[in-house]
């Protein structure tokens, strides 16, 4: 299941997008095809939490060319990342960086998940015993009663 | 005369939740004739507050521009559909609307309530006017819509352009619908926590409330997603905006809340955990209205942008969720513990909906406010965007979709497991055909988006597993047997099965438009003829014409498919005079399972356009999804033993319907 789940992460992410120009575009069709994947990945930093693959404003435009002109100089994807970051600061990635601010960011829902895990098996495991107990034997007075009750009901009593 | 009747009526439905949320919640103790004060003053309350929202609406259809809410958001050019609905497309008109509906839900309770017990009822309709009088202080003393302005100018400053739409014109009634809705649910939280008392009945008079709002939620959430698909021009149809965040939060705890509700109600378990559910989505109703109204998270929606309202509405928020909790903290101890369960059995499968639907909250309230909390402890400043919830809110919510249905097929108390996955075989074989199936017709999308489909095909097959097991389809059951025990299943039954069906439905959407998206970005002189999938688009001209309040630049479109003739797309390029601002209004053709989405860009200098055209595989199916979600709920609303006047009513039932 972690698997499929792993799967499904990365075919989400490889999301589609718009704004690009035609002019923009590199002829390199694997250059190309990297410099969308770090266009969805960076922030257009006048815009809404939107990336600069989707946006129109013309600061998106300069960042895609760069995107592609430091494809075009050779730098790795994470080189173009850093290269911009360095410029723009840590604002522009969408995905933010884990370091020691952003650990809990970044765990916060597993911790969530965890402790709830935790705390319902702890739940379910006190309760169990409830469940699986045989009913308190009766006390005499108990037994007294039914004995009462069932010679009453009997026929051959009558 | 008519703002000023407005104005006045308002300031009387303050004096009127006043009376409704103190006579109850103070007066009872000691007379319980004040808690008989509650249900006339919910229904006054409304009556006066409709007036008040009529009145504004009124002042918006003439164009009253002596009112200044009309002159900034308003405009004589503007067609009159758009002029009624600008009424409620700005901060102050929102929310009056916002007040407005909370005093539907509370005249709701008062009406169909009749058969709550006096005290419970007095108290529910209580908090719900302490919430009416805390916004409507905030409405007055904040954010006056009827404020006069003198001179009165000639012309208003028109509305949003972006607004200027149908669909989004009508988002923000169901969205507020669904917000405010979960304040039923609080504030019956909120009575039970008073009077100490957490029964079956609390839950089945609870559930009701909670679906319609979930259900009002959900069509609200898919309008604003269909309009972001179609207007914003990048063909993109949720963007983890924190706005959008801010209706998904209480959503996805609206639907735990729904779940959790289930088990109280059947099994008188889960008390507490429901509810703090009820607490914390009304909770994150409120953080909701708080981000969208006060701006602090700057956003394409947010179009009040004010400080000093946010720290009111941050008040409110922390006045009843603090207090709320408090009362917990003291109260739900007391509360008695039943419902005893094996770790497999329908309740742990609930808890395991509601953990998970918990975490995925917490993805999405931490990735919403977390930049906001990090900027003000150390000064960085960092984005939260899609990559983020991909690798946290995807992988919580992917467990989660593929154990739903099992849920309907888990007995309670204690479950046969290996009986239930049995019966899921035919949903197993259908989804792993659809999987070979998505496989096969793929050329070269990813190699995870076959499993995506299959996730969908799952959710689908498995929903309606649970109907064909119940009348033992397959089983022994001629098909005539099978549709008459069909037909008496109950309807909350095949409310379910659709709602999960829907689920399943969208989660296909979201794999095809996700995967397979096809597009073309060429620039583009007329008589020019491209390709796009399997589609043949010929680009014939681009005229400009006046509309009423806009210039436009419309492009032609010829599309072909296989030599044929199939539409003529005329996407379009508007720039609203009055605000200067620039929109696109995309050209769809839906053939259902693909939309053909064309976008007209800018003129490139030298007589040819830049011209955007995408094969948006499946996409409908993200709203066609959403909407059989809201019709399952509908359906198991109106179930009988659901309607709100549901114990007294089940009991006279006609003889020989089983209810």
């Amino acid at each position: 299941m972690m698997r499929l789940a792993a799967l499904l992460v990365v075919l989400l992410i490889a999301s589609p997008a718009a704004a690009v120009d035609p002019g923009e575009r590199l002829d390199d069709p694997v250059l190309e095809e990297r410099a969308r994947g770090l266009s969805q990945e960076l922030r257009c930093l006048v815009c809404q939490n939107q990336s600069i693959d989707d946006s129109d404003a013309p600061l998106a435009k300069d960042l895609r060319v760069l995107v592609r002109d430091r494809l075009q100089e050779g730098d790795t994807d994470a080189e173009v990342l850093s290269y911009i970051v360095d410029r723009y600061g840590e604002f522009v990635l969408l995905r933010p960086p884990l370091r020691a601010g952003t650990v809990l960011l970044w765990l916060a829902p597993f911790i969530v998940l965890l402790a709830g895990i935790a705390s319902v098996l702890v739940y379910v495991r006190s309760r169990r015993p409830e469940v699986a107990e045989a009913p308190e034997p009766l006390s005499e007075l108990e037994k007294a009663r039914l004995e009462e009750i069932v010679i009453a009901r009997d026929p051959r009593t009558d | 005369m008519i703002a000023e009747f407005g104005h006045f009526v308002l300031v009387l439905a303050l004096g009127v939740a006043l009376v409704q949320a103190f006579g109850p919640l103070l007066g009872m103790p000691f007379n319980a004739a004040f808690g008989r004060l509650a249900v006339p003053a919910a229904r006054v309350q409304f009556v006066l507050l409709s007036v008040s929202f009529l009145a504004l609406v009124y002042a918006f259809a003439v164009s009253d521009f002596s009112l200044s809410l009309v002159t900034a958001n308003s405009h004589s050019a503007k067609p009159l559909i758009y002029k009624l609905t600008g009424a409620w497309g700005n901060h102050e008109g929102s929310m009056l609307l916002w007040t407005l509906i909370l005093a539907t839900f509370g005249a709701a309770v008062a009406f169909f309530g009749g058969n709550l017990p006096d005290g419970l009822r007095a108290r529910v309709l209580g908090v719900q006017g302490l919430i009416g009088a805390a916004f409507l202080m905030f409405l007055l003393f904040t954010s006056n819509p009827f404020l006069r302005l003198d001179p009165a100018p000639f012309d208003g400053n028109g509305l949003n352009p972006i607004l200027q739409d149908p669909a989004l014109a009508f988002h923000p009634p169901f969205l507020y619908a669904g917000y405010v809705g979960f304040s039923i649910a609080f504030s019956f939280a909120v009575a039970a926590l008073l009077e100490g008392k957490v029964d079956p009945a609390w839950a089945r008079w609870v559930r009701p409330w909670t679906l319609a709002a979930w259900c009002c939620l959900t069509l609200g959430i898919a309008m604003g997603s269909w309009w972001a698909y179609y207007e914003l021009g990048w063909g993109g149809w949720w963007f983890w905006d924190p706005v959008e965040n801010a209706s998904l939060m209480p959503w996805l705890l609206g639907t735990a809340l729904l779940h959790s509700a289930i088990v109280v109600e059947k099994r008188g378990a889960l008390k507490r955990w429901t509810l703090l559910l009820a607490i914390f989505t009304f909770a994150l109703s409120l953080i909701g209205t708080f981000l969208v109204r006060s701006g602090v998270l700057t956003s394409v929606h947010a179009f009040a942008v004010d400080p000093a309202r946010g720290v009111v509405i941050l008040g409110i928020l922390v006045f009843f969720v603090g207090g709320a909790l408090t009362l917990y903290a003291i109260r739900a101890p007391a509360l008695k513990v039943e419902g005893l369960f094996a770790p497999l059995s329908r309740e742990a499968a609930l808890i395991v909906n509601n953990l998970l639907l918990t975490a995925a909250t917490v993805a999405v309230f931490v990735g919403t406010l977390y930049p906001l909390a990090l900027d003000a402890v150390d000064g960085s400043k960092i984005s939260v965007g899609a990559p983020f919830y991909n690798l946290t809110f995807v992988p919580i919510v992917i467990p989660l979709l593929l154990l739903v249905p099992f849920g309907p097929m888990l007995g309670w108390k204690r479950a046969d497991v290996l009986g239930a996955t049995q019966r899921l075989g035919v949903a197993a074989a259908i989804s792993t055909i659809g999987l070979a199936a998505a496989w096969m017709w793929q050329n070269d999308g990813p190699w995870g988006a076959p499993f995506g489909i299959a996730l969908g095909v799952w959710l689908i097959a498995g929903a309606f597993s649970e109907i064909g097991y119940r009348v033992r389809l397959f089983r022994g059951a001629t098909v005539a047997e099978a549709f008459g025990k069909a037909r008496r299943l109950p309807r909350s039954a095949w409310g379910t099965a659709m709602a999960h069906a829907g689920v399943g439905v969208m989660v296909i959407g979201i794999v095809g438009i996700t995967s397979w998206r096809v597009e073309v970005i060429e620039a583009l002189a007329p008589g020019a003829t491209f390709d796009v999938g399997s589609y043949a688009i010929t680009f014939q001209n681009v005229e400009s014409y006046q509309g009423p309040n806009f210039r436009a630049d419309r492009g032609s479109f010829l599309v072909e498919r296989n030599g044929k003739e199939i539409a003529t797309l005329t996407p379009e390029k508007r720039v609203y005079p009055v605000s200067e601002m620039p929109t696109t209004e995309a050209a769809i053709y839906t053939i259902w399972v693909a939309d053909l989405y064309v976008v007209l860009g800018d003129p490139t200098g030298t007589g040819a356009w830049t011209v955007r055209a995408y094969v948006n595989p499946l996409v409908p199916w993200v709203w066609i999804g959403a909407v059989i979600m809201v019709l399952g709920g509908m359906i198991s609303l109106s179930d009988r033993r659901y309607r709100v006047g549901a114990p007294v009513r089940a009991r006279n039932a006609k003889p020989g319907v089983p209810a």
